[in-house]
């Protein structure tokens, strides 16, 4: 059999599982991948469900900070038990499944992409409710208790900082923007807050939104234990607003509705003035990100166009930090 | 040698053939790496056409920033800028700096991303 086969023999297994046996085999339909997890989408008649695997089954880390899939799966039931939306998960995969690495959840209808949510009349509502969504979310996935969690990476601001700090140390280029920040957010770290379980990439891409909002919150891979305000910050990043800059939290929602609703679902009480060295901390990052992934286009590791293209967006997070520091000093 | 067509006129017929001939022939991921291919070469048109004008200026405003050697090359004076940061001798606070770093940033946004949004923030924020 050749290995399209075997995929697709081992998954109508697992298809059948869960869903009862059937002689018609399942419609499998790859939905994305490429450099970190593939998905599936997999369905037989009103039953369906997605497949979230490593490439080619091998668990690769995207990141050093990434979780791998089964601890993922874990913390998506966590979630689940704690109120917060996420699929379900239906199977967790094991050796005999023979698919490698990876999970299967309940397919939930809606949209990730950034530019029709912000964007359709469609989705019209939706904007209207998601900051508060989002607020209420995040309180929840902060409020679980952490004793109650597989065990997980520590990872604070500093030690965030200190870590992108090394990475871009070792690119060996000089980017003052970068210097500036790096020295700013030093300088200024605000005193830590008690760690609680962080989803590490909240924003939209990673959030499947419907007519009504906020749908599933996807994407466990960067979970950790860490500070509150990194996961409230990451979402305002300009980066993650997709050209909608005047809406702080992710080109749809004021920050104030975002913070009263995470505030009054149990979260501590922060205000705007608490999530901007986070915010900056947040686009240095990315900025950082966007050298690692054209790195791996420098190096020959992936020659595509497109990691090609994104070392000529390092600016523009380089432009978010000085437009952050320039509002800071006045 | 030759310069008939030039660098850019070749870089704009390329351009041109995956917008109008290869790009609407192309569906899912290959269409996606076209629109990519098209911007990427629309970024480097930019910077042939602008690259001397804006390194000139980014030397001309390090050189008094720094006080240093006139015959320096950027490179070195941005090392020699990036130093003086990690030292605390320069800050946001310096007279100069940000300025320089926004103008700076700003020419290159126009050539890598002259779409972005960051880039109409610093525009309506004057200096």
């Amino acid at each position: 059999m050749s290995i399209t086969q075997d995929f697709n023999t081992s998954l109508k297994a697992v298809f059948g599982q869960i869903f009862g046996d059937d002689v018609t085999s399942p419609k499998i339909r790859r939905l994305s991948g490429g450099a970190s997890q593939e998905t599936w989408h997999v369905s037989r008649e009103d039953k369906r469900a997605i497949l979230r695997r490593a490439p080619n089954g091998v668990s690769r880390a995207r990141s050093s900070a990434a979780i791998g899939l089964a601890k993922e799966a874990q913390l998506i039931e966590a979630a689940r038990e704690a109120g917060i939306p996420v699929p379900e998960v239906l199977h967790v995969l094991t050796p005999p499944d023979g698919l490698g690495d990876g999970f299967l959840m309940s397919h939930i209808s809606g949209e990730t992409i950034a530019r029709p949510i912000l964007r359709d009349e469609q989705f019209a509502s939706a904007r209207e409710a998601l900051a508060q969504q989002c607020g209420h979310a995040l309180a929840g996935i902060h409020c679980i208790p952490t004793t109650t969690l597989p065990d997980l990476p520590e990872s604070g601001g500093l030690q965030q900082l200190s870590q992108y700090e090394a990475i871009y140390r070792g690119f060996g280029v000089s980017r003052p923007v970068f210097e500036l920040a790096i020295a700013f957010l030093q300088d200024t770290a605000p005193t830590a807050a008690p760690l609680v379980l962080v989803h590490g990439d909240f924003r939209l891409g990673n959030l499947m939104v419907n007519e009504s909002g906020l749908a599933a919150i996807l994407d466990w891979e960067l979970a950790h234990l860490g500070d509150p305000r990194e996961d409230l910050a990451w979402i305002c990043v300009n980066s993650w607003r997709f050209g909608q800059s005047q809406n702080r939290v992710g080109g749809f929602g004021q920050i104030e509705d975002f913070l009263a609703a995470y505030h009054e679902a149990g979260g501590a009480a922060f205000t705007p003035k608490d999530i901007d060295w986070w915010e900056m901390l947040g686009s240095l990052k990315w900025g950082i990100m966007c050298m690692i992934m054209y790195e791996a286009f420098r190096s020959g590791a992936d020659p595509s166009v497109e990691r090609a293209a994104i070392g000529r967006r390092v600016s523009e997070t380089e432009m978010d930090l000085l437009n952050l520091l320039e509002a800071h000093n006045a | 040698m030759h310069n008939q067509p030039s660098v850019a006129e070749l870089l704009q017929a390329v351009k041109s053939f995956i917008d109008e001939t290869a790009t609407p022939n192309l569906s899912g991921h290959a269409a996606f790496h076209a629109r990519v291919a098209s911007n990427v070469l629309g970024t480097a048109l930019r910077d042939l056409a602008d690259r001397p004008a804006n390194d000139s200026a980014e030397r001309g405003r390090l050189v008094a920033l720094l006080t240093s050697l006139p015959e320096a090359d950027l490179d070195s004076l941005n090392e020699i800028l990036c130093q003086k940061i990690r030292n605390r001798e320069l800050s946001s606070e310096s007279p100069g700096l940000l300025n320089h770093l926004k103008q700076t940033t700003m020419a290159q946004l126009r050539v890598d991303q002259p779409h972005y949004s960051g880039l109409r923030t610093a525009e309506n924020a004057g200096d």
